[in-house]
């Protein structure tokens, strides 16, 4: 518990600095709420808006929730039947990197005028940004495979599934993990921007709303809740990382 | 009906499996294409491992020692020449044996006791039969306290003993060992060399090891083959005339020190041949 505080105090000492610094600035160059509103607004504001928040926060968990999971589990999907047909591989290896090349901003709308404004295009749209970061880290992770444990399971007749399954798997997990920690907060990402396209709830929809009526403040707490959003979902899979990975060194040390 | 000539031995749970020799490896020939020539790696080798028998093979390191383990382990196919295990040939295939690598290669997110089961597992015995029977052997080992450890935890030794018990453990009746004792240091292993005595005595598995020391070979052995410098040909099959249960003492005996003296004289001529060749 005590090294726990020795970590987080530090850092903590230092966003309270910068907010009273911000804090105090707004007031002693008279800034204009429009421009610049003072944390102290911002979070007064948070309290008359607490319910309206709180139902597009629940729309974005919920969409970022089904997203993150459809998407990461085509990214492992993808992952696997790579690995296991090497033709495959070569052939789509270089339409993955490319898939990623399209910026999401320009596919959006895109995929709203092919499949309209329900949850597909979204879901898509999430899909695209999270399948990624989790397949690639699980590829290398798999063929990273140590050679001597191989070579072992080989000599002593182990099939090619007892192989993927007893040691090919568990061996890329590190690998995966810290996959699916990027496609986690990209998948927050992923679900606002889905909402800024189309869409009538979610901290997204919320915070173009609020844009466009130049209430800066409200587009600090819809930042605010997108950060918190990616940072639980991190804290989330990294638990999730320490309970499955629990016999790795590293984490240990 | 012709009466065989060979002695039944017990295996591991005390039942006859057959009278077979283990192990029979007739006239491998192997090259490898480096460079559009080909490599001979081995040239007639044949040897056998009778049933509950020791068997050494010793050779300059690059004498096409471990291309054979791959041979027999069916990893690799032989140019010519039959594998035979058991009465049963079974060249190229894979799945006949029970291996201990030169490193202990124990799977890190495995506790000890899944690690010595896993033979066991990849040939189908269910986890909680294996276990069953792992717990007992842990405690023989001496590695009894560390059922639950991860492999990272234990010394090299130690790892090394899991390793030959994960070998122990397998159903398959010969047990190939590529150098097991050679990443550790002296006296580890002269430590671990005694200990596989007491515990090979006790259970008397047909066994294939390959090693670079004489002495181990000598001291462990019923028979030992002496390979020559690339392309690997047998060039002495001794049968080493120590009784078991054996003591450490006999590594003192006149004849003992005789045959290291030759087995490494030999030795050093098939190092100094490659040399030359290089």
């Amino acid at each position: 518990m005590r090294l726990w505080w020795n970590k987080i105090w530090p850092p903590l000492v230092a966003v309270l600095f910068l907010l009273g610094i911000w804090q105090l600035s707004t007031s002693l160059f008279e800034i204009e709420k429009w421009i610049l509103p003072s944390p102290i607004n911002i979070a007064r504001e948070v309290l008359t808006e607490s319910s309206r928040l709180w139902e597009h926060t629940l729309a974005t968990v919920k969409l970022t929730g089904i997203g993150f999971t459809i998407g990461t589990s085509v990214g492992l999907l993808i992952a696997i039947v790579l690995h296991s047909i090497p033709f495959l591989k070569s052939a789509l290896y270089p339409l993955l990197i490319l898939s990623q090349n399209v910026p999401t901003i320009a596919l959006a709308p895109l995929l709203m005028i092919w499949f309209g404004f329900g949850l597909l295009p979204k879901i898509i749209v999430i899909t695209l940004v999270c399948f990624f970061p989790v397949a690639i880290a699980m590829m290398s992770g798999l063929r990273q495979t140590d050679p001597i444990m191989l070579s072992y399971m080989r000599m002593i007749g182990a099939s090619k599934r007892q192989i993927f399954v007893k040691l090919e798997l568990p061996h890329a997990l590190p690998s995966i993990f810290s996959g699916i920690k990027i496609a986690a907060t990209y998948s927050v990402m992923g679900a606002v921007i889905a909402e800024w396209i189309g869409s009538d709830k979610g901290i997204g929809y919320y915070m173009m709303l609020q844009k466009s009526s130049y209430r800066t403040d409200r587009v600090f707490i819809a930042i605010s809740i997108i950060v918190m959003l990616s940072l639980t979902m991190f804290a989330i899979i990294a638990l999730l990382e320490k309970w499955f990975v629990r016999w790795n060194r590293r984490q240990e040390s | 009906m012709l009466e065989s000539p060979i002695q039944q031995y017990p295996n591991i749970r005390g039942e006859v499996t057959s009278v077979a020799p283990a192990l029979k490896v007739t006239d491998i020939h192997k090259s490898f294409n480096r460079r559009q020539q080909g490599l001979p790696v081995l040239k007639g080798v044949s040897l056998t491992v009778e049933q509950g028998e020791f068997v050494s093979i010793v050779g300059p390191s690059g004498c096409g020692k471990s291309t054979l383990f791959h041979i027999v382990g069916g990893l690799v196919q032989p140019d010519s020449g039959k594998v035979w295990m058991n009465g049963h040939e079974v060249t190229g295939e894979r799945g006949h044996i029970s291996f201990m690598p030169q490193q202990p290669a124990l799977f890190p997110w495995r506790t000890i006791e899944d690690n010595v089961i896993l033979a066991q597992e990849v040939k189908g015995i269910s986890k909680r039969e294996a276990r069953r029977d792992a717990r007992k052997w842990i405690a023989k080992v001496g590695l009894s306290g560390f059922e639950e450890a991860y492999p990272h935890m234990l010394s090299g030794g130690m790892q090394q003993r899991a390793s030959f018990l994960r070998a122990l453990l397998s159903p398959e009746e010969l047990m190939c060992l590529d150098e097991p004792f050679s990443a550790l240091d002296a006296l580890t292993r002269s430590d671990m060399q005694r200990w596989l005595l007491d515990i090979w005595e006790e259970n008397r598995r047909s066994v294939l090891l390959i090693t670079h020391n004489i002495e181990e070979a000598l001291l462990l052995s019923n028979r030992i083959y002496v390979f020559s410098s690339r392309p690997g040909t047998v060039l002495q099959e001794i049968a080493v005339p120590f009784p078991r249960p054996r003591r450490e003492e006999i590594t003192e005996d006149p004849t003992f020190l005789a045959l290291k003296r030759d087995l490494s004289n030999w030795m050093k001529e098939e190092q100094h041949k490659m040399q030359i060749l290089r």
